[in-house]
């Protein structure tokens, strides 16, 4: 067992073999040196590491319900202000939010977005594996069109998720938060630096971080870490940040590959390479495009 | 339950997530350069680097023989394989 990287969350917790999320986890914990308290809304990474009568967590750890993970942390940056202001605490801990995307893009929305405006000092950390992972993969908010899913499953009538996925940056964005950014899980050196900038950012931040889920996207356990490169050779998950409302680009790849390059890695994209689907695969080649042009005009702006 | 309901991290209870493995790594100290890549990317954070042994740094090519190892916790490896496929110099391969 690695000492450094488990000092916060240790070894002997049950993600499947070949998952992300602890890589994330150890990240965005390991950026700062001083005490941290997490807040957890269900999902993988609670299931996984809170097995009773065993906790991987070795820092203060409050498990909550799917909608409300932001509503607890707020809960406990008010007591720690309080604490303070009576001397029976002498500093702050850095306060950190983990939810997958059901917990952020769906369920925990409102809460999130409650949080946001009241202008809580915390971190929010969405790991994004695109759908409800623990319980089989349910379509989420941050499935991407096409992707065949429990709830949305591709066959002859249908092609699998027929919706885009939201544009959670936007919606989190739009709230005037100080400091927000989009990370994945194959450059963890990035995740390190953004989390240790939004950590150091006095009021809400959020980080929203490609995890690509071996299980549900159906690859091999060893491939987490191309296919997340993949999302980004491709311009599928550009990594960018917005700073006071102004925004920057780390990585977007001036000669993309072809989507199919990231598509084709994927068991839930299948379907996708029959004929009568082409379709699909060009729509969703489009939206990438658009959205890096987005972003692009919005760096000019 | 315990008092209180605090649960606190106890490695004795944990479970040995070894077991779940069907392949393990093993890694060959004439390729490994000591850079730990794979070291982050573990999810059961089960590597760590350490010094080279005798036997091992003789069969290390010359520039890297000062340079760390990587060292595996088999209590903990659930044999995913991520650390072989992200390995530069492929010093990492899996085995039955």
């Amino acid at each position: 067992m690695n000492k450094k990287l488990t000092e916060k969350l240790a070894s002997g917790h049950s993600t499947c073999a070949g998952c992300g999320i602890p890589a994330i986890v150890r990240t965005v914990l390991g950026a700062t040196d001083e005490p941290v308290i997490v807040a957890n809304a269900t999902g993988c990474l609670e299931v996984t590491t809170t097995i009773y009568p065993y906790t991987a967590w070795k820092v203060p750890y409050i498990h909550n319900a799917f909608e409300n993970a932001a509503a607890t942390i707020s809960g406990v940056e008010a007591a720690q202000k309080i604490l303070l202001k009576k001397g029976k605490i002498q500093k702050k801990a850095k306060l950190v939010v983990f939810g997958g995307d059901g917990g952020t893009y769906d369920i925990g929305l409102q809460s999130l977005s409650g949080a946001l405006e009241r202008g809580h000092d915390f971190l929010y950390v969405c790991y994004d594996n695109g759908g409800y992972m623990n319980t089989g993969g349910q379509r989420s908010g941050a499935t991407p069109y096409g992707a065949s899913t429990e709830t949305e499953p591709a066959g002859e009538q249908s092609f699998g998720k027929a919706k885009q996925r939201k544009d959670l940056m936007e919606i989190v964005a739009a709230h005037g938060v100080k400091y927000l950014a989009q990370a994945c899980v194959s450059n963890l050196r990035d995740l390190e630096k953004k989390a240790k900038k939004a950590l150091e950012i006095e009021g809400p931040t959020f980080l929203l971080v490609l995890q690509p889920c071996t299980q549900v996207w159906k690859f091999p356990t060893s491939q987490y870490v191309s296919v997340g490169k993949l999302a980004m050779e491709t311009n599928f998950w550009p990594l960018y940040e917005i700073e006071d409302g102004k925004y920057t680009i780390n990585y977007t790849n001036p000669n993309p590959k072809p989507i199919e390059r990231f598509l084709e890695t994927q068991g839930r994209f299948k379907h996708l390479f029959k004929p009568e689907n082409k379709h699909v695969i060009e729509e969703i080649q489009k939206t990438v495009d658009a959205n890096v042009e987005r972003l692009v005009n919005k760096v000019k702006e | 339950m315990e008092e209180g309901a605090v649960i606190k991290n106890d490695m004795e209870k944990a479970p040995r997530t070894g077991d779940w493995r069907y392949m393990h790594p093993e890694v060959d100290a004439s390729k490994c350069i000591g850079c730990s890549t794979c070291v982050p990317f573990c999810p059961d954070a089960c590597i760590e680097m350490r010094k080279r042994t005798a036997e091992e740094t003789e069969k290390t090519p010359e520039n890297f023989k000062e340079k760390e190892i990587v060292d595996f916790d088999y209590d903990f490896c659930k044999g995913c394989g991520v650390c072989a496929s992200v390995c530069p110099v492929k010093a990492i391969t899996m085995r039955k």
